[in-house]
């Protein structure tokens, strides 16, 4: 994992959802890089999400990868389109549906505070 | 000019006490053979990887094994793509000058070599290591997130998905070498095991052993003669969460880049080989690449399009779907099987005579895509 994924883990640890924004063009990115993919200026700052947002694609996974995740089948994963402009994949409530206008809790799982979306 | 000059394909399937090195090794010899050529003849080789045998020179090492010393040599990674992009680069190697006869090689062990888990969780890698492999995602859980989403923007439904892996079926039932070849209908589809909605077991390929080789080569043999005329990629994203636009993957562009290449238009395509990891895979390419309206190609094959009989026969193999899936080799299988139609030798699966082809592979979650345009020669 590099800095900028244990900066965005650990904003999840305290709660906060992490995302980057372009101090020189404005624009918005996740996931984190050294450098704004839009403008290639070096200077994104950290920014804190509301954490709300709306459901784009929702899955309800039966066969986990590995152990750690068959202790949690079945589980929702969702990719999330955030008001601020940027997706993430994270867990989801298993009752939402595509549309759906959804905020960011976290739960523990494997040492990290792995977001998982709730209706709003 | 380069021509397809030698295929084999091995049975995917179990191959017991088999290694991804002398699978590769016997599917060589199939296709040196097919194109009557000799191992000195050969001055280009180029290998896919193996998740069973995770060399660092893969190509050197089955290069050795056989007893061949190309002018030029290496592995490529591009997931499922991997096979197609060998044969577009092999095309490139002879249009230069730098080749006579490049030999492109894959096969693995894939089913008998490792766990399920570790096959499972080896593939799962290519999704991004810190921001989607820590949710627990599966290959299938990321072709799930883009099936739900699809169905919904379409209107479409599980039933439709599962008209893709009945076709696969029924083609594969008449080949020898299929994984898979009991029948199936749309309600057994719908009542397999749920894997990540809206994906069923029998929407996704099995995990097979297998192994498939091809000959490129600047000369036509005497008994085939089947050209490329067209290539093309397209690369827009690696991972799903960072696909902008369902629709539009990469998967027209690159094949736009191939069309206009062989300056033909899709219309006159008659044999489709299409990469069908999943049902949803094979709905999204030929939707997008516009071999079916969108939302019409579950309808279209409804309607006897794809099937053997029809203008534009699809997988006649029986695709990842039912033929298997042994990675990079399982994306080679549709390309063996187009180059068998159209040079008249696919035996007791042989369609009417064709002329045009087109065939597209995807690798990662639709991020590498390749095309090719293939014409045999009268």
């Amino acid at each position: 994992m590099d800095q900028l994924a244990e900066h965005f883990w650990a904003g999840c640890a305290a709660g906060e959802l992490l995302f980057q924004r372009c101090v020189d063009c404005n624009q918005v990115q996740f996931y984190p890089r050294g450098v704004c993919l839009h403008c290639g200026s070096e200077h994104v700052e950290w920014k804190v999400s509301r954490g709300v947002g709306t459901i784009f694609s929702l899955t309800r996974v039966e066969r986990a990868p590995n152990d750690s995740f068959r202790a949690l089948v079945p589980y929702s994963l969702a990719l999330i389109d955030l008001d601020e402009g940027f997706r993430i994949m994270a867990h989801a409530n298993p009752q939402l549906k595509i549309g759906d206008r959804v905020r960011a809790t976290f739960f523990n799982h494997d040492n990290l505070a792995l977001p998982r979306f709730e209706p709003t | 000019m380069a021509y397809l000059s030698g295929t084999f394909c091995s049975p995917f399937g179990r191959h017991g006490g088999s290694t991804a090195i002398n699978l590769m090794a016997t599917a060589a010899r199939g296709a040196l053979r097919d194109a009557e050529l000799k191992p000195p003849q050969i001055d280009g080789l180029l290998t896919g990887y193996a998740t069973t045998f995770a060399h660092l020179m893969l190509a050197n090492v089955l290069a050795e094994h056989c007893g061949l010393q190309p002018d030029y040599c290496h592995a490529i990674q591009s997931g499922g793509a991997s096979g197609l992009t060998m044969v577009m680069l092999a095309r490139e190697l002879i249009r230069s000058g730098r080749c006579k006869n490049v030999l492109v090689v894959a096969g693995e062990n894939r089913l008998t070599g490792q766990t399920r888990d570790m096959a499972i969780q080896a593939l799962s890698q290519v999704g991004h290591a810190d921001y989607e492999v820590p949710f627990g995602p599966t290959v299938p859980a990321y072709y799930a997130l883009l099936a739900a989403r699809y169905l919904h923007e379409h209107s479409l439904s599980e039933a439709d998905l599962a008209e893709f892996a009945v076709l696969m079926r029924q083609h594969a039932a008449t080949h020898p070498g299929a994984h898979q070849r009991d029948a199936i209908a749309i309600a057994d589809v719908l009542a397999s095991k749920p894997i990540a909605t809206p994906l069923k077991l029998l929407d996704c390929c099995p995990i097979s052993d297998g192994a498939a080789a091809i000959v490129v080569s600047i000369e036509p043999t005497a008994k085939t003669s089947v050209r490329i005329r067209g290539s093309g990629q397209a690369h827009r994203h690696q991972h799903v969460s960072q696909i902008v636009d369902i629709n539009a993957t990469g998967a027209k562009a690159a094949a736009d880049l191939a069309f206009q290449e062989a300056r033909v238009d899709r219309g006159r395509i008659e044999y489709l080989g299409i990469y069908d990891s999943f049902t949803i895979t094979l709905m999204m390419l030929l939707e997008e690449i516009g071999f079916a309206e969108r939302g019409e190609a579950a309808a279209k094959i409804r309607n006897g399009d794809f099937s053997k009989q029809s203008s534009q026969p699809l997988n006649t193999h029986g695709g990842l779907l039912s033929y298997g899936h042994c990675g990079v080799a399982g994306g080679m299988a549709h390309l063996v099987e187009a180059v068998r139609q159209l040079s008249m030798n696919a035996g007791e699966r042989q369609i009417s005579e064709r002329e045009w082809a087109y065939v597209h592979a995807d690798g990662g979650v639709m991020s590498a895509h390749v095309g090719l345009v293939l014409q045999r020669e009268k």
